[in-house]
């Protein structure tokens, strides 16, 4: 048990005071910048990392990563109030969360979404502590082909789940593909459905499109309903935390699920975003009251949160152990480490002990100190509901604007933002699906290159999805749930029983 | 009344000289924060000497104003030249490159020049390394190149960063050396690259030193040799029996291919003399740091310092370069 005796090392390291006062410091940061849609968890870092370069390395990266997990943690208040993802694996939590918070019940989903982050992470956690090593090798086996089965198997796993008759799904979905495609084409490096635009060139991005479709499509269609001057009456109950936490236990499965698919996708590394997608999609499949799902379901925001949790974390894990970051704040944390002149790697765990278990004994540390944050803060965040619409509504727009702007500090974004809106709004009204369209543009092009990458590897052989026992098994899950509906409907009807209404 | 006299002298004398020896008082200096623009994504090479620089120069207190770092990577950096380059005048705005300066334009057509900015100064050069599987069996470029040779065409398969830039234009020189094609495999960033060698998803890398170092220390990866003129100039032992500079030269082993890659800084055309020497002497002090030693020496970066007319020549024949082999290769947008 050597681990438990570096571990308890670890924690002496991260509970001196001064690292304390930093982890504190970098969790309100993190919840600020997780609010702010758009600054994002990698920016906030960014921004932060040439800061810490008179700090210990030690005292950094344990502000650097409590930053990151206030992130983690604050993506999920604004997706919840306002239906405005802070952060790209918020998307997911919107879905459920936000009708939620319509109905008056945003402290619930607020618990909810903060308790099950913890669980997700917690897992997570304990998953790097133990099992480092092993872990890290499992994560040598993915290559192109490999990459590519596990994008196809989330689209997979979010196909086809809509109430939305399949052709919009599909035409939503392909727009989004169409998006995804514009800018530097990473395989050719030659530019697509550019026409010569200079603000073309980086392409569309997804924050953007999320802030424009989700946030301002809402305000748009709150508009239309009428300027009222009211707030939502909900009820503020400072007893709402223990209320939700005994409901909590009754998805244990949907927890677990989503704990296991997070640390999967944080690991191998497909990140945080496409678990949350993934999770939600599984969790709704294998749901009791699927066709609740969408108006408001408790566990439709456990799931998304407790995958995105559990994928965040253990991105950490090929960062440390392989210098390959398993998300974008990964990383700008990598090459802070690299600045701290600490090389991320096989040996770290070796030559920089105190170093690497003391952030593994922050990552608990951080973790409960986020949870007692944001749970202390959830009647307030729930009050924030009760401000009229007619004067939180330009408040959020005008937050809205920011958040574009900070993603690449340029203006046009911000017009895009308005457009992305109108696009939300018309989408909405002609009850077009808005996920399968984000679902494409975050994982169309991380798809896209994967595929292509395997036919180079391949000489455009696709029997490269089946080369091995790993590829192969997950390409196979991935076709057959694309498949279930469509073989249940089948059986439903060779039965005599006309198809859907057993839904 | 003499010795009040005399003192005055001497006063004025000294404020002569004060004044004669600090011209840099009355030189310019930046009026508001400086946009330090890295035209790649966060946490690559570029951006990571980016944000070591601002780092350094907050921590040594060298400048009034505060340099931020901004992102500008889209159309491979071709976002962030544009931007200096419509910046006309601005001396409030550098950029750091790397040979996406030469490459993008040539290989996506977006019309920006190396001309088009100021030349400030040359930071370092980074080098290339031919890496392979440490399980492989080859242990020189030579067994490497025969086992090539040997195959057929596209049966070896070399990772890389990026498309048409500098990690391809090494493959195609080396396809042209040995006769035969490698399959060239685009990743997304340096780490993905060594990774992929290092599960044996490819047969080589050119990674650099930075991008490699922690899987060869770990016994995973070998280093076959450098694509430069001589052998690295950093004798600390990296591994328990190797050092950089016990790496061979490529051109040594038989393989006649070389290539480094600009780590240097820009700013807009239309700046004074004034403005472009601040920078300059900023970037001196930079180097001349502890932390600067340290950072190229981890990342085995070649400390070449140019500035000036010597600067601006040596991007002229950069860019010479890369338009032939690049043209060679067909990768020159039409």
């Amino acid at each position: 048990m050597e681990d438990i005796g570096n571990l308890m090392h670890g924690f002496a390291v991260a509970l001196t005071w001064k690292n304390t006062v930093f982890m504190f410091v970098g969790i309100l940061l993190g919840v600020l910048i997780g609010v702010l849609p758009g600054l994002g968890g990698a920016n906030g870092i960014a921004i932060l990392l040439p800061l810490t370069f008179s700090m210990p390395p030690t005292s950094a990266i344990i502000m650097l990563s409590c930053i990151y997990w206030g992130a983690l943690f604050g993506g999920a208040i604004t997706s919840v109030l306002f239906n405005i993802p802070g952060e790209p694996w918020s998307v997911a939590t919107t879905f459920d969360g936000y009708p939620m918070a319509q109905k008056g019940r945003a402290g619930e989903a607020l618990t909810a979404a903060f308790t099950s982050s913890f669980v997700g992470a917690f897992f997570a956690i304990v998953l790097i502590t133990f099992l480092a090593p092993l872990v890290a090798k499992f994560a040598l086996q993915f290559g192109p082909p490999e990459y590519f089965a596990i994008q196809f198997l989330t689209f997979a796993s979010f196909v086809g789940m809509g109430r939305e008759p399949p052709v919009k799904t599909i035409a939503s979905m392909m727009i989004g593909f169409a998006l995804a495609a514009v800018g530097i084409d990473t395989v050719t490096g030659t530019l697509r459905m550019t026409y010569g635009l200079p603000t073309l060139l980086q392409g569309f991005d997804f924050l953007i499109a999320v802030i424009g479709l989700f946030g301002l499509g809402e305000i748009f269609l709150t508009m239309e309903e009428g300027l009222s001057f009211k707030g939502k009456s909900g009820r503020i109950d400072p007893k709402v935390v223990l209320k939700t936490w005994a409901e909590l236990p009754r998805y244990w499965a949907t927890s677990l699920r989503s704990c296991v698919i997070g640390c999967w996708m944080g690991i191998t590394p497909g990140g945080a975003t496409p678990a949350s997608f993934m999770s939600y999609g599984m969790a709704r499949r294998f749901a009791k009251r699927k066709e609740k799902f969408g108006e408001g379901e408790i566990e439709g925001v456990v799931a998304p949160e407790t995958a995105a949790h559990a994928a965040g974390t253990s991105a950490l894990l090929p960062m440390l152990t392989l210098g390959i970051p398993g998300s974008p704040t990964a990383a700008v944390l990598l090459g802070g480490l690299l600045i701290w002149g600490l090389q991320p790697g096989p040996l770290l765990f070796v030559e920089k002990k105190d170093f690497v278990w003391g952030l593994i004994a922050s990552m608990y540390l951080g973790n409960i100190v986020g949870l007692l944050v944001v749970l202390t803060t959830v009647p307030w965040w729930a009050s924030i509901l009760r401000i009229p619409f007619a004067i939180i509504a330009p408040i959020i727009v005008v937050i809205c604007a920011i958040g574009a702007y900070t993603v690449h500090n340029n203006m046009f974004d911000v017009v895009m933002m308005v457009v992305f809106g109108v696009v939300g709004y018309v989408f909405k009204k002609l009850k077009y699906p808005l996920a399968p369209f984000v679902l494409a543009l975050v994982l169309g092009d991380m798809a896209e290159t994967a595929f292509r990458q395997s036919m180079l590897v391949s000489g455009g052989n696709v029997g490269v999805f089946w080369s091995n026992w790993l590829v192969g098994s997950i390409v196979t899950l991935g076709i057959v749930i694309l498949l279930w509906p469509m073989m249940v409907a089948l059986r439903e009807r060779a039965r005599g029983r006309p198809a859907g209404t057993g839904a | 009344m003499k010795s009040s006299l005399r003192r005055t002298f001497v006063a004025a004398g000294l404020t002569v000289a004060v004044a004669a020896s600090f011209p840099a008082l009355a030189a310019w200096e930046p009026t508001k924060p400086v946009e330090f623009i890295v035209p790649a994504g966060t946490g690559g090479g570029a951006d990571q000497m980016a944000r070591f620089i601002q780092g350094v120069v907050a921590k040594n207190n060298l400048m009034k104003q505060p340099l931020i770092v901004v992102n500008k990577s889209g159309g491979a950096g071709a976002e962030g030249f544009l931007e200096v380059k419509n910046a006309k005048g601005d001396p409030n705005k550098i950029i750091i490159t790397l040979s996406n300066l030469f490459t993008t334009p040539l290989a996506t057509g977006v019309p920006f020049n190396w001309k088009d900015l100021t030349p400030v100064a040359m930071l370092a050069l980074d080098e290339f390394v031919l890496w392979v599987n440490a399980e492989s069996p080859y242990k020189t470029p030579a067994d490497y190149m025969a086992a090539i040779k040997a195959a057929d065409n596209g049966k070896y398969k070399m990772a890389g960063t990026g498309s048409k830039q500098e990690d391809q234009i090494i493959t195609v020189a080396i396809d042209k050396a040995t006769g035969k094609k490698l399959t060239y495999v685009p990743f997304k960033g340096g780490g993905d690259v060594a990774v992929q060698l290092v599960g044996k998803h490819v047969d080589s890398s050119v990674n650099n030193p930075i991008e490699a170092v922690a899987h060869w220390r770990a016994g995973a990866l070998r280093p076959l040799c450098v694509f430069d003129t001589q052998p690295m100039a950093y004798t600390a032992k990296v591994t328990a029996t190797q050092a950089w500079g016990d790496i061979p030269t490529c051109k040594s082993q038989g393989l006649d291919v070389e290539y480094l890659m600009l780590r240097g800084i820009f700013m807009p055309s239309g700046v004074t003399q004034d403005q472009v020497d601040f920078y300059v002497d900023l970037f001196k002090k930079v180097r001349a740091t502890p932390e600067w030693k340290k950072f190229t020496e981890d990342g085995a970066f070649k400390n070449t310092f140019m500035t000036g007319k010597e600067f601006a020549d040596w991007a002229a024949a950069a860019e010479k370069h890369h338009k032939q082999l690049m043209q060679e290769a067909g990768f020159i947008a039409k």
